[in-house]
């Protein structure tokens, strides 16, 4: 069993609205110096030995991102 | 002449969708997600609502679904396709068309009436408009955006395949006011304006959303 992260973040020319608006509510509550901020999605898959590298990859790019509008990084985190 | 419809958990719109198929003139014909079954259809309208309550992306999880498989297979033979709103988001997810569709730029859930140019009336669901026509019927979305790359939006362009342009106001920050496209053919077209709001003065805006489903009549017709 392993944990692997898998972290989708909106490519780097795609607009963030979210991410805008995360941005320009920090200083109303005090935090000054973030220039900006960019949202995306988080996932912990929890995976038999069996998997490899390789199916974890087509399971990144094949559901859970869109390879359209999103970059995906996978990361085995414990083994 | 039988025009599917297909309702996913979530769906909304499928009630609307079936009415203009038949008031258009066609039989309208329930397709149930989970199964892999057409039920002997001639097109098949993908409505809109938040299948699967849109997790992980809009469509993404409907783009799976039993239905969708038999979808994917029919239109790669030729029957017509229509995408509404979240169906439009079904088959973008399911690569049927190209693109997607993002939080709207605005992050505000759009509902009003939208004009809209037809810029190509020569596809199998838009061939009862004039070329150049503008028609008005209800936008309701909040992840309507639609964004590709840069290279897919200028072939899009340049093969005439923008189907549906905003006129106006843009409400979602479209990539080039883009309302609505079509696949190479023309048999496979998204929007995520309704159509099927605007069928009847007493229920919507006007009529002009009914041209499309009675161009997709001439269209099986004439195949």
């Amino acid at each position: 069993m392993a944990r692997v992260v898998v972290d989708v973040m909106p490519k780097p020319e795609i607009l963030d609205p979210q991410g805008q608006a995360v941005a320009r509510a920090l200083p109303r509550l005090g935090f000054a110096g973030v220039r900006d901020v960019r949202q995306g999605k988080h996932f912990e898959l929890d995976v038999d030995d069996s998997v490899d590298d390789e199916t974890l990859a087509k399971i990144a790019e094949g559901l859970l991102s869109n390879p359209v509008i999103e970059d995906f990084v996978v990361r085995r985190v414990t083994s | 002449m039988t025009v599917g419809v297909i309702t996913f958990p979530g769906t909304l719109d499928d009630e609307d969708a079936a009415r203009a198929v038949r008031r258009a003139g066609a039989e309208a014909v329930p397709l149930w997600h989970g199964d892999a079954d057409l039920r002997g259809v001639d097109a098949v309208v993908v409505p809109g609502g938040f299948s699967y309550g849109d997790y992980l992306r809009a469509g993404a999880i409907a783009r799976f679904a039993p239905v969708m498989t038999e979808v994917i297979a029919a239109a790669g033979r030729g029957m017509p396709v229509l995408g509404i709103c979240n169906g439009f988001q079904v088959l973008c997810e399911a690569h049927l068309l190209p693109g997607a569709m993002l939080r709207n730029a605005g992050l505000h859930f759009v509902c009003r009436d939208q004009r809209l140019r037809v810029e190509n009336s020569a596809t199998a669901w838009t061939s009862h408009y004039t070329p150049g026509a503008e028609i008005v019927v209800p936008v309701k979305n909040i992840d309507g955006r639609y964004t590709a790359s840069q290279s897919t939006v200028d072939e899009l362009e340049a093969e005439g395949r923008v189907v549906f342009r905003y006129v106006g106001t843009n409400p979602n920050g479209s990539m080039n006011d883009i309302a609505g496209i079509s696949d190479p053919t023309g048999r496979i077209v998204g929007l995520m304006p309704h159509p099927e709001h605007a069928i009847d003065a007493l229920t919507g805006p006007g009529e002009d959303g009914l041209g499309m489903f009675r161009s997709v009549l001439t269209a099986v017709v004439s195949a």
